[in-house]
């Protein structure tokens, strides 16, 4: 069958067993329970599936696990404990961001690589990082608000 | 309101953590249970009073949710109402998903237990109110007898009884077991709006915590031990059959189980999604496209205009429309709206547990009861040997009015020994959807004095209420499609109203976020503009000279011009337009700001609503569900149509059914009214004002009439004729 895979997720090592083309978003999902990340097209068009690798936003619906063996790989589930993503969920409930939610995952993994690399990003650089993220129920505006928020330091 | 909240049922259950959560992370997943089985809402030792509150002794108040949360803050709006009357403590208190009981948790607009149409407030404020006020009444009375005192000398407040002439206080936990024992008032006495210490304030939700660190569980997230995942493949043709399947290919990829062949679907069980879509795409399946093969959109648009040439039933006639029609100088047009998919983030899913005398369902839907009947007809046992368990909807905008992905599920979960979580890949869910129909709505007017002095308005569409209610089609009329062309707030003296159906061949259609009142807001706005250029008047002019016996109307339109700056200079190619409308029992007016480059595309540059919505029980949501209003149906009006080729649907992903983003989003500002009126809907009020508001600010920049969407850009290039 396959071979064992092992993948540094949330600071945490897991193995488990996978084709290497399997994209990282169902062995997060199917195999290792961790449903924080969602599904939402399959072909990196909505950003719902946002993670990160080595601190960058990446679509893990089209990300095979094979690219990302010996890559710090993190989640939604743990963002909190990096000083941008704790930021990020903090602003995110202050400015009251989100209504169904099931975009909010990769959003808030994308708005905290942008401003883990961009403390201070300006509307081009929200523009940018962020238009890569489709929120259906519309949240647009106050996800421009909740970084802005955020990178303004109210967290400290 | 800082308190702990959870919306697990089991939290709720045992009044602690939510350990199942934290399971599903830790715990290689056959160990791992993401949500646990619906358990029965057990009320034995609590004052249950009726079917939304649960106190325990501890004090802990459950509050059962009869509408579902898909986003509109509603779980928090009941929360508020219930706890306002009953005098809660917000910090104690738990939410439980209500179980299927269509008798129990019954939408009093539909009778059966849906939520949509921007109807929850509207529904539920009186029963919701009577609720807390009776289980107030019964928890003050056990405290008077207690202390032997008069009922009416107690207080209550933040989940305590006071005597206050005796300096005596008592918790309703301590009153649990002798308010049960309590008879109910019969007209439990509810508080005077002034009062309201919840109801008006702008309350944090309490479904949010949990949707930013991964820990809320929708549909799609759950997990049951030992479960496989499949996904599907439908006749891409309405109505077609499978023919042949090849599946030697499909059962070589590692991780497929199983092939489950239906009549008219094909299914991949597998170890994951993976495998399931990897299996699916590898078998060869020859389908039987049957007569609906030739199906497109010019016929189905030739047969709506030929069917919208007929006369139609007559839904409202006031005056003398034909000496309207005549007394002065007459005008027409038709307005066309296209088939639309609904492409919530989260796609379509269900996880189904069939076994010969039970079937178990993890879904989120709009229609519990719903879901449950036709579950069990599907799995061929009696309603009752049918659990759902219903989960936070990731997105719901009418789609999960449906039941049909709950049906196929169990289909295809009948023919799987254990669990199955069959998920649809998005391609699936936008070329199987229940899609909003294409509508055509025809309008001929007549102007004279600078009034419209005669009316004559024709809405031709499929009727989705004659599918979805048919006890409310009544008379031929539907009171959907008909919804917000029949109480136009403009005082015209002579109106007349027909409604033609006329349902396109093979395509479901069904209910989508604005409903009925998109297509007539839509047709009825954009007309009045151009009547106001008959007229030679300004938009907002002509419309204040018809609303003089409208006084919410009125403020609502005026308090809108002026924060949108009306009437101040624009940049050439960029205009403004307006919107009045009178849907979901809301008053809102909306002004849209927008820029037309030479090629024609469209930059939004600003919009404006504000909003009577009578009593407003959490503002803060109110904003925010006209917020992401405007933007969905903006989305619309710039991208949105569904095109049929060879009975086909063309559109597979958000590649080419596009939406707007953050980077295309203008600035919004929503204003809401202080009123002391009876509360509106408000979820779908925003989708409903977008298109037309864009369409007359495109109007006003350009002169182009559009009379069709989604926005043709060819039409708007710079140098063509308007």
């Amino acid at each position: 069958m396959h071979m064992a895979t092992t993948l540094t997720i949330n600071g945490e090592t897991k193995s488990f067993d996978a084709p290497p083309e399997m994209p990282l978003l169902w062995v997060l999902r199917d195999i290792l329970g961790m449903t924080g990340t969602k599904f939402g097209c399959g072909i990196a068009q909505c950003g719902a599936c946002t993670v990160h690798v080595d601190g960058k936003a990446v679509r893990s619906c089209v990300l095979p696990v094979s690219a990302v063996e010996n890559r710090a790989i993190t989640t939604i589930e743990a963002v909190g404990n990096t000083p941008s993503g704790a930021k990020v969920q903090k602003a995110w409930l202050e400015a009251e961001v989100i209504q169904c939610g099931y975009c909010q995952s990769g959003q808030i993994m994308s708005a905290a690589a942008l401003l883990a690399s961009t403390p201070k990003p300006d509307d081009s650089d929200i523009d940018a990082a962020m238009a890569g993220n489709i929120c259906r129920c519309g949240t647009y505006v106050r996800i421009r608000e909740a970084i802005k928020q955020a990178a303004n330091g109210r967290q400290s | 309101m800082n308190a702990h909240h959870s919306i697990s049922r089991r939290a709720a259950l045992t009044g602690g953590l939510a350990t199942g959560f934290l399971l599903a992370f830790h715990l290689p997943l056959r160990a791992a249970v993401n949500e646990p089985v619906q358990p029965e809402d057990k009320t034995d030792g609590k004052f249950a009073p009726n079917a939304f509150i649960r106190i325990d002794p501890e004090g802990a108040t459950t509050l059962v949710m009869p509408q579902v949360e898909m986003g509109q803050g509603i779980y928090t709006a009941i929360s508020m109402i219930l706890a306002e009357e009953l005098d809660a403590d917000w910090s104690k208190l738990q939410l439980l998903h209500a179980p299927a009981n269509e008798k129990l948790y019954g939408n009093p607009i539909f009778i059966i237990q849906a939520t949509g149409g921007s109807t929850s407030v509207r529904a539920f404020w009186k029963p919701l109110r009577e609720a807390g006020a009776s289980a107030r009444a019964m928890l003050v009375q056990a405290a008077a007898a207690q202390w032997g005192v008069d009922p009416a000398s107690c207080t209550t407040s933040k989940g305590e009884v006071t005597h206050k002439a005796s300096g005596r206080t008592v918790s309703y936990g301590a009153l649990a077991a002798a308010a049960a024992g309590q008879t109910p008032p019969k007209a439990p006495t509810l508080k005077d709006p002034k009062d309201f210490v919840y109801i008006g304030q702008p309350f944090k939700r309490l479904d949010t915590p949990d949707k930013v660190n991964g820990k809320a569980v929708y549909g799609i997230d759950a997990i049951v031990p030992d479960m496989k995942f499949a996904t599907l493949a439908q006749c891409p043709v309405f109505g077609g059959k499978v023919g042949k399947v090849d599946d030697r290919a499909a059962k070589k990829i590692p991780g497929v189980r199983k092939i489950v062949v239906l009549d008219d679907l094909v299914a991949v069980v597998g170890d994951h999604m993976w495998a399931a879509k990897k299996g699916l795409d590898a078998l060869d399946i020859e389908w039987n496209e049957g007569p609906n093969a030739k199906i497109n959109s010019k016929a189905i648009w030739d047969d709506l205009r030929a069917a919208s040439a007929k006369d139609g039933v007559v839904a409202k006639s006031t005056g003398d429309i034909a000496k309207g029609l005549a007394s002065g100088e007459k005008f027409e047009a038709s307005f066309e709206l296209p088939f639309l998919a609904h492409a919530t983030m989260e796609p379509l899913n269900a996880t189904v547990h069939c076994k010969p005398d039970s079937c178990e369902i993890w879904t989120g839907t709009q229609i519990m009861a719903r879901v449950q009947s036709e579950a069990a007809k599907a799995a061929g046992l009696p309603v009752e040997k049918v659990i759902v368990n219903n989960h936070l909807l990731g997105g719901g905008f009418g789609r999960k009015l449906e039941p049909d992905m709950v049906v196929a599920a169990v289909r295809i979960a009948k023919q799987v020994d254990g669990p199955v979580k069959v998920v649809w890949t998005r391609e699936e869910d936008i070329q199987h959807d229940v899609y909003r129909p294409v509508y055509r709505d025809t309008i001929a007017a007549s102007l004279s004095g600078g009034k419209i002095v005669g009316w004559k308005y024709k809405i031709t569409g499929a009727a989705i209420i004659a599918r979805w209610l048919p006890p409310a089609f009544q008379k031929g009329i539907d009171i959907d499609a008909i919804d917000s062309a029949t109480d136009v707030p403009y005082e015209i003296p002579n109106v007349h109203v027909e409604y033609v159906r006329a349902e396109p061949p093979a395509i479901p259609t069904g209910f989508w976020r604005g409903v009925g009142p998109n297509n007539n807001v839509f047709a009825v706005e954009c007309f009045i503009d151009e009547l106001a250029r008959k007229a030679g008047k300004d938009p907002v002019e002509f419309r204040r000279g018809m609303l003089a016996n409208q006084p919410r109307f009125l403020s609502v339109l005026n308090l809108a011009a002026e924060k949108a700056n009306w009437g101040q200079p624009l940049p050439a190619r960029v205009g403004r337009g307006v919107c009045l409308q009178p849907s979901f029992g809301t008053f809102i007016a909306t002004v849209v700001e927008a820029e037309v480059d030479e090629q024609g595309e469209i930059n939004l540059r600003r919009a404006t609503s504000v909003v009577d919505t009578g009593i407003a029980v959490n503002p803060d949501t109110i904003v925010a569900q006209v917020e992401g209003g405007l933007i969905f149906g903006l989305t619309a009006a710039l991208y949105g149509e569904i095109t049929i080729e060879k009975g086909r649907v063309q559109q597979s992903n958000f590649n080419d059914y596009r939406m707007l983003r953050i980077n295309q989003t203008p600035k919004i500002e929503v204003h809401v009214v202080k009123s002391g009126e009876a509360p509106g809907g408000i979820g779908e009020t925003g989708t409903t004002a977008g298109p037309p508001a864009l369409r007359n600010a495109i109007y006003a920049a350009t002169g182009v009439a559009l009379r069709r969407l989604p926005i043709d850009r060819k039409l708007l290039a710079a140098g063509r004729k308007a």
